[in-house]
C-alpha cells in the first residue's frame, strides 16, 4: 500500500509544480494577481507530497518490502536499519528523488526568504523553481519510478552496493546535492531579473547569500566524496579526476567563480551580464553532471545502469531549460550598459582575472571530462584522459589565481591604489616565503621545483586575507561578517593548496609482501606483520591482519586493515586502516593472499592529507560566515550601496 | 552578430555532441560497436580452469564463437548467467568466457557454484584485452564468425530475446549452417 501511495504522491507533487510553474511565471506576465497568489500553497503543497513520496519510500526500505523493485535491488534483510535508510538515495531512482526533495526544501526556503523581496520578482524566481522541479518529477515517473512493484516478489534483496555501505559516503549523496541543487536558486534569480527587465545590481545582492550558501554545500559534499575515496576505495587516493568527480567540481569551479562576480555586480554594478551568463552556466553544469552521470554516455566501468531513454530525456530537459535560459540572456543582455568604470590595479580587475582563470580551469576540466565524449562522437577512436592531463593543465590556471588572490585582496574598489600597499605585499611575500622554505625543506625534503613555489603561494593566500580586518581591529572598526567570513574562505584556500603541495610531493607509497613475524621499514616507521585472522558481520566475512607500527622503538599503532566478501554480492571490498601520526596519515591496505600466510600490503604515508578536507570545511564555514551577513536581510528595496568607491573597502 | 548569441550557440554544438553521445551510448540491444564488421582483436591468455593452458584467439579461426566479458564483481553477470547455461545445453555455438579483472579463485568457486557454462575461460587479470576489445563494463557479448570478424556486439546481461532475435538468426544465415 505505501509504495503506491507514495507513487501517488509524487504524481500529485508533478502536478502541483505544474501549477507553481505556470501561475509563477503566468501570473507576473498577464498581470494576474490571484494566479500569482497561488503559488506559494503550490510549493508548500509540493514540499509536502514529495516529503510524502520519501517517507513511503524509506518506510519501504525500512520495513524491508521486497515486493518494491527498487527496494529489492538496494536493500537486503541483514542490512543495518541505518544503512537500509541511507540505501533509499543508493542508487539511480532514489538520488533523483533525493535531489527532487532537496530542490523542494530550497523552494520552500526561498518563498520565506523572498518575502522580503519585490513581490513579481519572487513570483518569477518561485515559478522558474517550479520548471525545474517539474521536469526532474516528469523525469522521475516517466523513466525512473522507485516505486515499481516486483511481481512476483523477491525473497530477499540483492543488497546495498558494499562500498556505499560505509557512514561517509551515507551522508555525501544530501550534502552534494543540496549544494548543487542550490545554484538552481541562483538560476531562479537570474531567470527571473531577465524575465523582468530588472537588471540592475539589487538581483545580484538578492542572490548572493543564497549562492554563497550553496556553494558551502558543495565545497562540503566534494570533501566528503573525496575523504570517502580515500579511506574506502584502498587504493589511497584522494582525487581520481573520475567523470562523477569532474561532474561535481565542474559548477564548484563557476560556482566560485559567481559567488566573486555577483560581488562585482552587486557592489559596482559591473560585469552584469557576464554574472548573469554565468548563474546559468553553474546551474547547467549541475545538470549537465546529472547527464553525464545518468545517461550511460560517459560509463564508469564499475556500473551498469546506463539508459540511454534516460539519457534522451534528459538531454530534451537541458535544452528546454538551459536553451531557454541562454536564449533569454541572448534577448536581454545585449541592453545591460556598464554605468561605472575601474582601473587597472582596482579589485574589479583582479576578480576579472579570477573570473577568467577559474572558467579558465572549468573549462579545462570540461574538455577533459568531454574529450572520450567527442572523440567518439569523430570516430577518431577511444581516448582515455586521466591525471597526466588534469594535474599539469589544471595548474596552469590555478597558480596564476592563487598569485593575483594575494595582490588583488589588498587592491581598493574602483582606482588602482596599490602602491600604499606595497610595503604590506612584500612584506606578508617573504614571510610567506621563509615560511613556506621551512616547510618545504626543513620538515620535508625533496619535492620539485614548484613545492616551495607553491607552498609559498598558499601561506601568501592567508598571511595577506588577514590583513584587512587585522587593520580594522586595530583602527576600532567592526569586522563584518562578510569580510570575516572571505578571510576564513581564503584562509581555507590557503590551507588547502599547502596540503595538496605537501602531499603531492612528499607521499611515500610501497607494496610489499609480509609474512607473519616480518617486518619492513618506510618512511622512519617499522611494520610489523602478525598475521590474519577471520573476521565476521552482519552481510559480510573476510579476514584482518594486524600490523603493529612502531617509530625508534616507541609504539605509534596497532593497525587492522581488513579485506571483506559481501556475502550476496559477492563483492570484495578493502577496508583501509588509517591512523594519524606526526601530521602525516599512515594508510595500510590489505592486498592479495600469496600463499603460506604472506600477504601483501599497500603502506602509504601522505603528509598533511587530512589538511585538504579541513581545509574545505573551512572554505565552506567562511562561506556560511559571508552568507549570515546583516546586509543581505536588511535589504527591502534599498538603493544600491551609495557611491561604493568612496565607502572604506567591503566584503568582495 | 552580437557575442550574446554566442553562448547559446556554443550550447547548440555541445547539445550536438551529446546527443551524438547517447546513439554511441550502451543501448539495450545492439550497440553500433567500432569492432561489429572487422577482425577481432587477437588474444592470449592463461586458461582460467587450468592456468597451465593458454586460451589463443588463433586457435578459435574457423568456427563461430560467443565472447562472453564477466567477473565475479558484476552483479548483472550473474543475471545473466542462466541464460549463458542454456546456451552451453543448446550446443549451438562455443562460448568463450573473459574473466576481467578478477580474482582467479573467485572466479572458479563462482563456476563450481552456479555451473560452468564456457568451453574455455581467458583470464584477463590487468584488463588489456578488454580494452582491445573496447570493453565499456560487464556485461558483454560478441559473436564472432568463422573468418574472425566479429558479426555482433550486446552491452547488458544476454537475455532469450536477444538470443532468439539476434543471435540465432546470424547463426542460422546461409554460409553460416555446418560451420
Amino acid at each position: 500500500m505505501l509504495p503506491e501511495l507514495g507513487h501517488f504522491a509524487l504524481i500529485l507533487a508533478l502536478l502541483l509544480a505544474g501549477l507553481q510553474a505556470f501561475f509563477g511565471i503566468g501570473g507576473p506576465m498577464f498581470g494576474r494577481e490571484r494566479w500569482s497568489a497561488a503559488v506559494t500553497p503550490a510549493v508548500a503543497g509540493q514540499f509536502v507530497m514529495v516529503a510524502t513520496a520519501v517517507g513511503c519510500l524509506i518506510a519501504s526500505f525500512v520495513g524491508n518490502d521486497f515486493s518494491v523493485r527498487y527496494v529489492a535491488e538496494n536493500s537486503n534483510s541483514a542490512l543495518p536499519l541505518f544503512y537500509r535508510v541511507t540505501a533509499m538515495w543508493g542508487a539511480h531512482e532514489g538520488s533523483l528523488l533525493l535531489w527532487i526533495l532537496l530542490l523542494a526544501t530550497w523552494t520552500v526556503a526561498v518563498s520565506i526568504g523572498a518575502a522580503r523581496l519585490p513581490r513579481r520578482f519572487a513570483v518569477r524566481v518561485l515559478g522558474v523553481l517550479g520548471i525545474v522541479s517539474f521536469g526532474f518529477l516528469l523525469f522521475t515517473l516517466a523513466t525512473s519510478n522507485p516505486f515499481l512493484r516486483l511481481d512476483p516478489a523477491a525473497g530477499d534483496g540483492a543488497d546495498l552496493n558494499p562500498i556505499l555501505q560505509d557512514p561517509g559516503l551515507a551522508v555525501h549523496p544530501p550534502i552534494l546535492y543540496t549544494g548543487y541543487v542550490g545554484f538552481a536558486v541562483a538560476f531562479a534569480f537570474a531567470c527571473a531579473a531577465m524575465l523582468e527587465g530588472r537588471l540592475d545590481q539589487e538581483w545580484a545582492r538578492w542572490t548572493r547569500p543564497w549562492t554563497t550558501t550553496a556553494w558551502g554545500f558543495l565545497t562540503c559534499g566534494i570533501a566528503l566524496g573525496s575523504f570517502w575515496a580515500y579511506y574506502e576505495l584502498g587504493w589511497g587516493g584522494y582525487w581520481f579526476w573520475d567523470p562523477v568527480e569532474n561532474a561535481s567540481f565542474m559548477p564548484w569551479l563557476a560556482g566560485t567563480a559567481l559567488v566573486h562576480s555577483l560581488a562585482v555586480t552587486d557592489k559596482r554594478g559591473l560585469f552584469k551580464s557576464w554574472t548573469l551568463l554565468l548563474a546559468i552556466i553553474a546551474f547547467s553544469l549541475s545538470m549537465l553532471g546529472t547527464f553525464l552521470v545518468r545517461s550511460g554516455v560517459l560509463v564508469s566501468v564499475h556500473s551498469f545502469a546506463a539508459d540511454p531513454t534516460r539519457g534522451v530525456f534528459i538531454l530534451a530537459f537541458l535544452v528546454v531549460m538551459i536553451g531557454g535560459a541562454l536564449t533569454l540572456y541572448a534577448w536581454r543582455a545585449p541592453r545591460l550598459k556598464s554605468t561605472a568604470g575601474f582601473e587597472l590595479g582596482a579589485r574589479e580587475s583582479f576578480l576579472l582575472f579570477n573570473n577568467v582563470l577559474l572558467v579558465i580551469a572549468c573549462a579545462t576540466v570540461f574538455a577533459g571530462t568531454l574529450a572520450p565524449l567527442v572523440s567518439d562522437a569523430l570516430k577518431l577512436g577511444t581516448l582515455s584522459v586521466g591525471a597526466p592531463y588534469f594535474n599539469p593543465t589544471f595548474m596552469v590556471s590555478m597558480l596564476p589565481l592563487c598569485a593575483l588572490l594575494s595582490v588583488g585582496i589588498h587592491a581598493g574598489w574602483k582606482r588602482g591604489r596599490l602602491k600604499d600597499k606595497e610595503r604590506t605585499l612584500l612584506l606578508t611575500l617573504v614571510a610567506a616565503a621563509v615560511l613556506a622554505g621551512g616547510l618545504a625543506f626543513g620538515i620535508y625534503s625533496g619535492g620539485s621545483v614548484l613545492t616551495p613555489v607553491a607552498a609559498t603561494l598558499g601561506v601568501w593566500i592567508i598571511l595577506s586575507s588577514y590583513v584587512d580586518p587585522v587593520d580594522r581591529w586595530r583602527r576600532g572598526l567592526s569586522v563584518p561578517r562578510s569580510v570575516l567570513g572571505m578571510t576564513v574562505a581564503h584562509t581555507g584556500l590557503g590551507l588547502a593548496v599547502i596540503a595538496l603541495t605537501t602531499v603531492q610531493s612528499f607521499t611515500i607509497e610501497r607494496d610489499v609482501a609480509l609474512a607473519p613475524g616480518a617486518s619492513t621499514a618506510v618512511g622512519g616507521y617499522e611494520f610489523r606483520f602478525e598475521g590474519v585472522a577471520p573476521v565476521e558481520g552482519p552481510n559480510y566475512d573476510g579476514v584482518g591482519a594486524t600490523i603493529v607500527v612502531t617509530r625508534a622503538g616507541a609504539p605509534v599503532a596497532v593497525m587492522t586493515p581488513q579485506k571483506r566478501r559481501y556475502s550476496v554480492q559477492h563483492q570484495v571490498t578493502s577496508e583501509t586502516a588509517i591512523r594519524l601520526s606526526r601530521g602525516s596519515n599512515l594508510l595500510l591496505a590489505l592486498g592479495d593472499d600469496l600463499g603460506a600466510g604472506r600477504w601483501s600490503v599497500r603502506i602509504q604515508i601522505r603528509p598533511l592529507v587530512s589538511l585538504i578536507w579541513l581545509a574545505a570545511l573551512i572554505m565552506a564555514i567562511g562561506g556560511a560566515l559571508a552568507a549570515s551577513d546583516r546586509r543581505y536581510r536588511s535589504l527591502r528595496l534599498e538603493q544600491p550601496a551609495a557611491v561604493p568607491g568612496a565607502a572604506p573597502e567591503q566584503a568582495g | 552578430m552580437n557575442r550574446f548569441i554566442l553562448p547559446i550557440v556554443a550550447f547548440a554544438l555541445l547539445v550536438v555532441v551529446l546527443a551524438i553521445g547517447i546513439r554511441h551510448a550502451p543501448e539495450k540491444g545492439t550497440v553500433p560497436s567500432v569492432l561489429v564488421g572487422r577482425a577481432a582483436p587477437a588474444f592470449a591468455l592463461p586458461n582460467l580452469t587450468d592456468p597451465a593452458q593458454t586460451v589463443r584467439s588463433s586457435d578459435l579461426k574457423g568456427r563461430w564463437y560467443l565472447f562472453n566479458v564477466w567477473g565475479t564483481w558484476c552483479f548483472e553477470c550473474r543475471a545473466e548467467h542462466e541464460t549463458l547455461l542454456e546456451v552451453r545445453r543448446a550446443g549451438v555455438v562455443p562460448l568463450i568466457g573473459l574473466d576481467w579483472k578478477d580474482d582467479d579463485a573467485e572466479a572458479r568457486s563462482w563456476l563450481q557454484q552456479l555451473g560452468n557454462p564456457y568451453d574455455a575461460v581467458a583470464a584477463d587479470h590487468i584488463g588489456r584485452t578488454a580494452i582491445d576489445w573496447g570493453v565499456y563494463g560487464a556485461p558483454e557479448t560478441f559473436l564472432v564468425n568463422p573468418q574472425g570478424v566479429v558479426v555482433y556486439k550486446l552491452v547488458g546481461p544476454l537475455t532469450h530475446e536477444v538470443w532468439a532475435r539476434e543471435i540465432l538468426p546470424r547463426l542460422s544465415r546461409p554460409g553460416a549452417a555446418g560451420t
